[in-house]
């Protein structure tokens, strides 16, 4: 491939003239200087930005915030999921698996033998809890997960209703307020 | 000028007398830039075949981030295939939200509320505004200038904060969908999100003093990498890119959907202010612009917001069944025109998905500017395109 080249595509360039100030550059430099300086000492506004995250942490807003998946238990103690497999038909990254069983229970058909989640799979898209029609599974706040293993990482049903019973005062919301919504970071440090 | 022979492969026999441009002759030479240079923007290699301080060839090679996200479209459902689309241009996933439910609602004729419309069009203008100052930031720190990054990443880290508020996620919003949006807007967002659009304003005169207009930037990017508009037109640019060359381009304007012929805003193009027209400096300033507009609709889209209670998703979104039809539908992104095809065979899953990433086709033009450029201009001209790979490659 080759490029015709045309006498209007060749632009002339020219270096724009520069003064006396402007070649010593200092006061472009002062310049830029003076807006970094004033914000550097405003210690307000530089508390409510500057985050020192392991020792600050972010209050997030609880209510909404999609990280590690939880399996509720109802108010008698059992798991709540009744198996239909619609966060598992709705899930994009496929990364849910559930066996179902016939229920020991008068109120439902079903229930969960087997309920596993692949935490390194899912994407966080929230798909499941919006499918499920009994708000069995649902996504909690808790976003620093950590594990060894592959393996490790596959929650079983066990360990998702150990989320569960971790993190069972956080209650999702569907519409949650915007709170505390100027000082994101403006939290004491934790010792 | 000598030939320029330019192939996909650079030809290091290729012996090219520079001595008829006053030059001395010195040695070829190729040189990698990237996949982890940080200036590329992601993973981007470039391979330079330099004369010196002289770039004679640029060759990008892409493909290091490809996800398949085109045939993963043909095995999903459109309403589970919005959680991908954010994974393309990463920074403004709102954007591409739209463009991919917009074309399923095109081929399967959804009718989205009133509401919906408002508050996609609302997002949209944030996550703009969010992408320029990311875009903003990093160009500034290709040369040489920290501080603006931060400030760039404070303001949107609020912009992040809403949307947090609204969907439960930092990047990957999933939040437009398929006939609407997932979840209508949290209480007291119209006072916060006008809150942070006073705080917003006049922020970007401090960018302008801090950055735009200071000398030593300007001498970077002033008069270095021009692209003629007729070029650019040539070459399939599109967005900021396109405008900074002064051509009045903005789907927004063309063909208006999301109702937003009925929000009041001006599209900036480049002027030449600081240099010849369509030069960096000229591209750079449009998206600064650009931020300005944004807040503009985002105002009278709020006003709008408070007095459209209803709806905000339409029922049957998540059970459309695509008709045997096929459409290309684009919008303007944050990065440029952003389209979808889309291929039905009657059944929930498309038959075929194709997506446009407007910095794919940007990316095409970088060999024509940086060729016969130097060596330092080619982290201005790659920024001041501002490329995101996650859509070259997708």
């Amino acid at each position: 491939m080759s490029l015709d080249w045309k006498q209007t595509d060749i632009v002339f360039v020219d270096q724009p003239a520069l003064g006396a100030a402007e070649r010593l550059y200092l006061p472009q430099i002062w310049g830029g200087m003076k807006t970094t300086l004033r914000h550097m000492f405003k210690k307000a506004l530089r508390d409510r930005t500057v985050v020192q995250y392991p020792e600050q942490e972010r209050p997030l807003r609880v209510e909404i915030y999609r990280g590690v998946h939880r399996l509720n238990r109802d108010e008698d103690g059992r798991v709540a999921c009744v198996a239909c497999f619609m966060c598992e038909t709705a899930c994009p990254a496929h990364c849910i698996h559930i066996e179902g069983a016939e229920s020991p229970w008068a109120d439902r058909e079903k229930y969960p033998i087997k309920f596993d989640i692949d935490e390194l799979r899912c994407i966080y898209c929230g798909m499941c809890e919006e499918a499920c029609p009994v708000d069995a599974i649902e996504l909690t706040p808790e976003f620093k997960l950590v594990g060894k293993s592959r393996e490790e990482m596959i929650f079983d049903k066990e360990k998702l209703l150990m989320v569960y019973e971790q993190t069972k005062n956080l209650k999702p919301r569907k519409d949650p307020a915007i709170t505390g919504y100027p000082e994101t970071g403006h939290r004491d440090r934790v010792p | 000028m000598a030939d320029t022979v330019l192939e996909s492969r650079p030809d290091l026999n290729l012996d090219v007398v520079r001595d008829e441009i006053g030059d001395v002759r010195t040695e070829e030479m190729l040189v990698n830039m990237g996949p982890q240079h940080p200036s590329t923007h992601g993973v981007l290699r470039i391979v330079l075949r330099t004369d010196g301080e002289m770039v004679l060839e640029a060759v990008p090679h892409i493909g290091y981030l490809h996800r398949c996200a085109e045939k993963i479209g043909e095995n999903v459902a459109p309403y589970q295939y919005i959680p991908y689309t954010d994974r393309m241009d990463y920074l403004a996933g709102m954007n591409n939200n739209l463009a991919f439910s917009l074309a399923i609602e095109a081929l399967t004729g959804l009718e989205v509320p009133k509401r919906a419309q408002v508050i996609r069009v609302i997002f949209a203008e944030m996550n703009r505004i969010a992408s320029h100052l990311v875009s903003m930031g990093a160009y500034g720190l290709d040369m040489g200038a920290f501080t603006p990054f931060l400030y760039a990443f404070r303001e949107r880290e609020r912009i992040l904060d809403l949307f947090e508020a609204s969907c439960g996620a930092r990047l990957t919003y999933s939040y437009i969908t398929i006939g609407g949006v997932t979840d209508d807007v949290p209480e007291r967002f119209i006072d916060v999100c006008r809150e942070y659009l006073d705080y917003f304003e006049p922020k970007i005169a401090e960018y302008n003093n801090l950055l735009s207009f200071n000398h030593i930037f300007v001498k970077r990017t002033a008069n270095v990498g021009i692209i003629s508009a007729e070029k650019a037109i040539n070459w399939g640019l599109s967005g900021p890119s396109l405008r900074g060359s002064g051509v009045k381009w903005d789907l927004r304007k063309v063909h208006p959907d999301c109702g937003y012929d009925e929000y009041d805003f001006d599209i900036p193009v480049g002027q030449g202010l600081k240099g010849q027209l369509g030069d960096c400096w000229d591209r750079y300033f449009v998206r600064i612009q650009e931020m300005q507009q944004s807040v503009r609709i985002v105002r009278q889209a709020l006003d709008k917001l408070a007095g459209t209670p209803g709806e905000y998703k339409h029922k049957s979104g998540k059970s459309v069944k695509l008709p045997k039809d096929e459409i290309y539908y684009e919008i303007e992104g944050a990065r440029g025109q952003l389209g979808f095809f889309i291929q039905g065979d009657g059944s929930q899953i498309p038959y075929r998905v194709k997506a446009r990433g407007p910095s794919y086709c940007n990316l095409s033009i970088t060999n024509e500017v940086v060729k016969d450029c130097l060596l330092a201009d080619v982290p201005a001209i790659i920024g001041s395109i501002d490329v995101v790979m996650g859509e070259v490659d997708r």
